[in-house]
């Protein structure tokens, strides 16, 4: 199969690169680029821990291929620290231990992340839709609730 | 020694890693040279293997080899070895690493293709033509046991493989001079285990070395260590085995799998690290699932609703092989009497083959079953008599001050099991309470009014907790201060390390941050026995106490010797030993550690041994039992027959809580994974044994839409069988869940309404139920 | 779950796309990928060739035109979801759009995807039969505009033949103030529905029906307009409708049954939903007499 060029930005680097078209997203980041933070979890689109950040909208990496990120900006769980300091929202799920194996962890935060920059006050219950694309099998999504509740009161006093 | 962290809800080492995609998986892994299988596995649920042809997929680009069983005869041969022998199992049933003569339930592995990559690896696999003669398959366990039922296994004359027994005293009399008997029958559904992360493992041999390393998605590297040091007939020190970052275990991820095994053959074979990583298709038909079971129970009870015997039979559905021995359906016949105190007990299960994925324990194993089958006998003796529910519960329950309370049962190695410590009826009374039950016939009628019907439901289980024989733990200061806590145990998300690290730094005054914890690499620790069970607080974290504490004492001597103090005088405290009141007169753990590291021709001083650092194992087989007690509330949509649980809580005895922003969260995904057994997860085989539900369209796991928020009281009440009090708590949310859910359903139809025995329950069965209790109360 | 092997390709224009459709063989367009991407992954499908249309501009975009309102079959879930225009003047599709699936699918799919694929579940389709949208398809005989009851061959079959792409879909929105309801029940928010319906209904100044649409879905194969049951809304009084017929109409359809879901439940919830759905619609006109 051919290849084919793409250049993106990613975590606000930009990229050049060639992908077998049949490569998905999440394949290409954690594979061809070794960003493994992005997770498989179900690769048929309903589990969510492939969530990451396209041109600003959450989307199912699983679901996409990798060569339809070109001339995309793409975020990952791996841009979300601001250096060594946890984002607030990252650290929010420690504190309200939202996380246990860390697995379903990522797509959670990416998902938070791009919902919280559009809907900066949102209720328990917009939270709760906002994650119902998205597995968790340990923690009963309670921490995760209370963490992305904790974040957006915080935002909320601190306009 | 202040207890600065132990009871505190400190936040997770482990998280920094996790939060910002640092985490390593199994997938995460590279080697060089690395080669991806996938694994070709058969299509129906039973049959004999004619031929595989590999020919055109060896042809294919990418493709490096592709093995069948035979392959490996030179490196080894024959059935797996099993993980829990067991008596009444002679002649074990397990897997080959790759089927030989007949594949038993559909997605058996039967050939592992080899390649660059995944894509193609799949690609060839797709390509191989399987050549199996269609032999007749059993799909439902009952159907198993009559006679004339084909066979699940062509060469075993019968589809039940064991018969386990268990009971106590006379149970025939007291059946014969009840005041009441009721006999019902129950249905409890399998389902899966479905941890985000799929199994996988990475396999490679070093050159040099010969030595096996197994990186796995494991609860059990030891075991994986140990029967591939069997079936191999290598020595354990030449085989590695590690697990690294794991996405959830729950129980499936304990068992020795055929994947692992024949991973590590090709890796031999091939000379070239090999990768496997299962995919969420094959989770569904290679990981093994739940429990279950179909029960038919009479109950003795009085009067006045006290329960005074249970006698009965389980038809237990073992799936197509046995690869965790009988220790599933055991749990089932351990976890009785529950709380209650009865004066006999009479159960038998058949353990019995299908042509279906294997079943072994997951969250709770058949605990969750016990507490189904106790807490709604429980509410059908309420029933029959017309009493209310707690009253039942209330003249059944062992009493606190019965403790311990030697129930007439038998553990593993039969010694007889003695609840330590509990008060039932205690937790009873505060869920009541914090459910706010006598407001609760207001909230009914109040939803009433608005067109929905309201049910609340309470269950209350006892959970065993700690099984031996031990874990370990070692406990070293480095030369720089700095603390490594190294254990055999694995995690998969409970937060071990930050729960051992607040022993360690506890028992050696040092900061949390200073204090390291490696686990699960069988070359760093020289034990281990597995992460289930709600095992591992008790018997590693009581081995990090007691070699902290060996450490401790070793440092406290050395600083006597040197400051020339007694030794009751010292603190530990900001790394340092010090003089009490005097803190400017100290000793820093890291000069300690460095002295007795040695120096050459200089005698280490007070005749000490070297090495500042100690072992332990917490040696017992001695359960500590947790236990607790939840209410529920659900609100009913009578025409759509939608349940939504509305309100949980939870009233919760275990022990002595580490940390409990750790516990609170075992609980509460605990709780999750029981309301998706009531309600949502149904794992669906048709008369084949084709598996119907194999996508996430289908097989329903619970999203936070539909869960509640969990409220949880803890009751501490310190166990006194370990140093540090403590009982485990990473089962004890599901146990009682799924019977509390059923419960409150049945609660919101009514007295008309009918009695629940099985779950998980849907919306049509739910809209079936209150039409026919309409028709029955118009009559 | 890998993907088959297949031919990319990414045509830039219509015409590119026209042409591509006209000389592959075994091809599959890939519009937001949430329908079809998992069916590659599991390899339930193995086409020769991926037509990627994500880079034909023009095939995006909501336009008010003088024949209605023209979404471009390749505008974003997310997109028509918040749109101002479809807010007020398709509300009906607003309101289903918040049932489609979750926030990181609307990102991605497409209204016109949806209405191609034609899930029996799917809600978006299901509207399009409630507004009568017409469909706009382009193919080598030039464009052609297939009215919404002519859309549904069957499961999963449009009225689209091989060469044939979707372009846009049109609609004629409904008089200011119009009342319109939808009611769907899934298991768990954003699945797949078992069964869902909508309804419009106008009246004119002496509060009586005169023009009502009735839908149900998730039924039977395709989308099912209750024709008669809309006739028989006419010349009712708001306040007083009759909505025992509309279920028993709901009721008389044949419903799927599978692994999950028996006909009777099916059958049953039509009645429930199609009742709901009714009576919000009246609510809202009642609120605005």
């Amino acid at each position: 199969m051919t290849q084919a060029q793409i250049t993106f930005s990613l975590n606000g680097e930009q990229h050049q690169t060639t992908v077998d078209p049949r490569t998905h997203l999440a394949d290409f980041l954690r594979h061809g680029l070794g960003l493994t933070g992005t997770h498989v979890g179900c690769e048929h689109g309903v589990c969510g821990a492939c969530t990451v950040i396209v041109d600003g909208l959450p989307v199912r990496s699983c679901l996409m291929l990798a060569v339809q990120v070109d001339g995309c900006t793409v975020e990952t769980v791996e841009g979300l620290a601001e250096g060594d300091a946890l984002s607030p929202l990252q650290q929010a799920f420690s504190t309200h231990h939202g996380l246990q194996c860390g697995f379903c962890t990522p797509g959670m935060l990416m998902t938070l992340e791009a919902f919280l920059r559009a809907t900066p006050s949102p209720t328990e219950q917009d939270i709760r839709i906002a994650i119902s694309g998205n597995i968790c099998r340990c923690t009963g999504y309670q921490g995760i609730v209370e963490a992305a509740l904790s974040v957006a009161a915080t935002r909320a006093d601190s306009p | 020694m202040s207890a600065r962290y132990f009871g505190a809800a400190v936040t997770r080492v482990e998280d920094p890693r996790l939060l910002t995609g640092q985490g390593r998986y199994v997938d995460d892994m590279e080697l060089p040279g690395m080669l991806h299988a996938a694994f070709v596995r058969a299509n129906m649920a039973h049959g004999r293997i004619r031929n595989i042809d590999t020919s055109d997929a060896k042809a294919m680009q990418g493709v490096v080899a592709i093995y069948t069983m035979a392959d490996f005869v030179a490196i080894a041969q024959g059935p797996m070895p099993p993980m829990a022998p067991h008596p009444l199992l002679p002649a074990p049933i397990t897997y080959h690493p790759l089927a030989e003569d007949e594949v038993r339930h559909v997605g058996e592995a039967v050939a592992i293709v080899l390649a660059d990559d995944r894509a193609k690896a799949e690609d060839a696999a797709a390509a191989i033509s399987l050549d199996i003669e269609e032999l007749p398959a059993i799909a439902d366990a009952a159907l198993a046991c009559e006679a004339g039922a084909a066979r699940a296994h062509s060469n075993r004359p019968s589809n039940i493989a064991a018969t386990l027994k268990t009971g106590f005293r006379n149970c025939d009399a007291v059946f014969a001079k009840a005041d009441h008997v009721l006999t019902e029958r129950f249905d409890i559904h399998r389902g899966g285990c479905h941890s985000m992360e799929c199994r996988g493992v990475v396999a490679s041999v070093d050159p040099h070395s010969d030595v096996l390393t197994l990186s796995t998605s494991s609860q059990s590297p030891y075991m994986v260590r140990r029967h591939l040091a069997t079936y191999l007939k290598r020595d354990e020190s030449r085989i590695r085995v590690m697990t690294p970052d794991v996405g959830g275990g729950f129980g499936p991820k304990a068992n020795v799998y055929p994947e692992e095994f024949a991973v590590a053959l090709a890796a031999i074979k091939t000379g070239r690290p090999v990768k496997w990583i299962e995919d969420r298709q094959e989770h569904f038909v290679a990981t093994t699932q739940q429990r279950g079971q179909v029960w038919t129970l009479d109950v003795a009870f009085d009067n006045d609703g006290r329960m005074r015997a249970i006698r009965g039979h389980c038809i237990h559905d073992n799936g197509a092989y046995a690869p965790y021995g009988l220790i599933l359906p055991a749990t089932a016949l351990a976890s009785f009497p529950g709380p209650y105190a009865l004066e006999a007990l009479d159960l038998t299960i058949d353990v019995v083959l299908t042509n279906l994925v294997p079943t072994s324990p997951v969250r709770g194993a058949c605990r969750p079953n016990v507490a189904f089958l106790l807490e709604r006998l429980a509410d059908r003796v309420a029933r029959h008599i017309g009493i209310d529910r707690q009253e039942v519960r209330r003249r059944s329950f062992v009493r606190a001050d019965q403790m311990p309370y030697t129930t007439g049962m038998k553990a593993r190695d039969g010694s007889p099991i003695s609840y330590d410590s509990g008060d039932y009826t205690a937790a009873l009374d505060l869920v009541l309470d914090k459910i706010d039950a006598a407001g609760f016939e207001a909230r009914r009628a109040a939803a009433a009014e608005s067109g929905k019907l309201l049910g609340l439901g309470i269950a209350s289980c006892v959970e065993d907790t700690g099984i031996g024989p031990f874990e370990g733990a070692s406990v070293r200061v480095t030369p720089a201060g700095k603390v490594v806590v190294s254990t055999g145990a694995s995690s998969q998300g409970q937060g071990h390390r930050t729960a051992f690290a607040q022993i360690a730094a506890d028992a050696l005054g040092v900061d949390l941050n200073d204090v390291t914890v490696e686990a699960a690499d069988t070359s760093k620790f020289p034990l281990g026995m597995s992460t289930i069970a709600s095992r591992i607080a008790v018997t590693a974290g009581s081995s990090v106490e007691l070699a902290a504490r060996k450490v401790r004492a070793k440092a406290i001597a050395f600083a006597s010797n040197k400051l020339e103090v007694g030794e009751e005088d010292l603190e530990l405290e900001d790394g340092a030993v010090r003089v009490k009141g005097v803190p400017g007169l100290n000793v820093s753990l890291s000069e300690i550690a460095r002295t007795l590291a040695g120096n050459v021709g200089m005698s280490l001083p007070g005749g000490m041994e070297p090495d500042l650092a100690a072992t332990a194992y917490f040696n017992s087989n001695a359960l500590t039992f947790a236990y607790g007690a939840n209410a529920c509330e659900v609100e009913i949509d009578p025409e759509t027959g939608e349940v939504r649980v509305i309100r949980y809580v939870v009233v919760h005895d275990c022990g002595k809580l580490i940390n409990p922003l750790i516990v609170d969260g075992q609980i509460r995904g605990g709780v999750v994974h029981g309301i998706g057994n009531a309600l949502f997860e149904r794992m669906i085989y048709d008369d084949a044994g084709q598996p119907l539900t194999t996508t996430y369209a289908d097989y329903l796991l619970p999203m936070a839409t539909e869960m509640p928020r969990i409220e949880i009281h803890h009751m501490e009440t310190p166990s006194p069988r370990n140093p540090i009090g403590v009982k485990g708590a990473g089962e004890g949310g599901t146990i009682p869940a799924a019977a509390c859910v059923i419960s409150a359903v049945e609660n919101a139809m009514g007295p008309n309404g009918p009695f629940i025995p099985l779950h998980p329950i849907s919306p049509q069965l739910v809209v079936k139920w209150i039409e026919m209790t309409r028709s029955t109360a118009r009559a | 779950m890998k993907a088959p092997p297949f031919q990319y390709h990414r045509p830039q224009t219509r015409e590119e796309l026209g042409a591509l459709l006209a000389s592959l063989d075994n091809a599959k367009i890939v519009a937001g990928g949430q329908s079809l991407m998992p069916m590659l992954n599991l390899r339930v499908l193995a086409p020769d060739h991926l037509i990627d249309i994500n880079r034909i501009p023009e095939l995006a975009g909501i336009r008010e035109t003088v024949d209605g309102i023209e979404i471009g079959a390749m505008s974003r879930q997310a997109d028509v979801l918040s749109s101002p225009i479809i807010r007020n003047q398709l509300p009906l599709l607003a309101r289903a759009l918040e049932h489609v699936g979750h926030i990181q699918t609307r990102s991605r799919g497409t209204i016109g995807g949806s209405c191609c694929h034609l899930d029996p579940s799917a809600e978006q389709p299901a509207i399009c039969a409630a507004l009568d949208a017409e469909f706009i398809a382009t193919g080598p005989n030039g464009r052609r505009v297939i009215a919404a009851a002519d859309w549904f061959h069957g499961l999963l079959q449009s009225a689209l033949d091989d060469q044939e792409f979707l372009e846009a879909l049109r609609f004629k929105p409904w008089a200011k103030g119009h009342g319109y309801g939808f009611a769907e029940y899934a298991r768990r928010h954003g699945d797949f529905a078992i069964a869902g319906a909508a309804a419009l209904l106008e009246v004119d100044g002496t509060s009586q029906i005169t023009r009502a649409a009735l839908v149900v879905f998730g039924v039977e194969s395709s989308p099912r307009r209750l024709h008669k049951a809309e006739a028989g809304l006419i010349g009712q009084m708001i306040r007083e409708v009759a909505v025992a017929p509309i279920v028993d109409a709901a009721r008389a359809l044949d419903p799927m049954e599978d692994a999950h879901v028996t006909a009777d439940y099916r059958r049953h919830l039509a009645g429930v939903l199609i009742g709901r759905a009714l009576r919000d619609t009246c609510s809202i006109l009642e609120r605005s007499q």
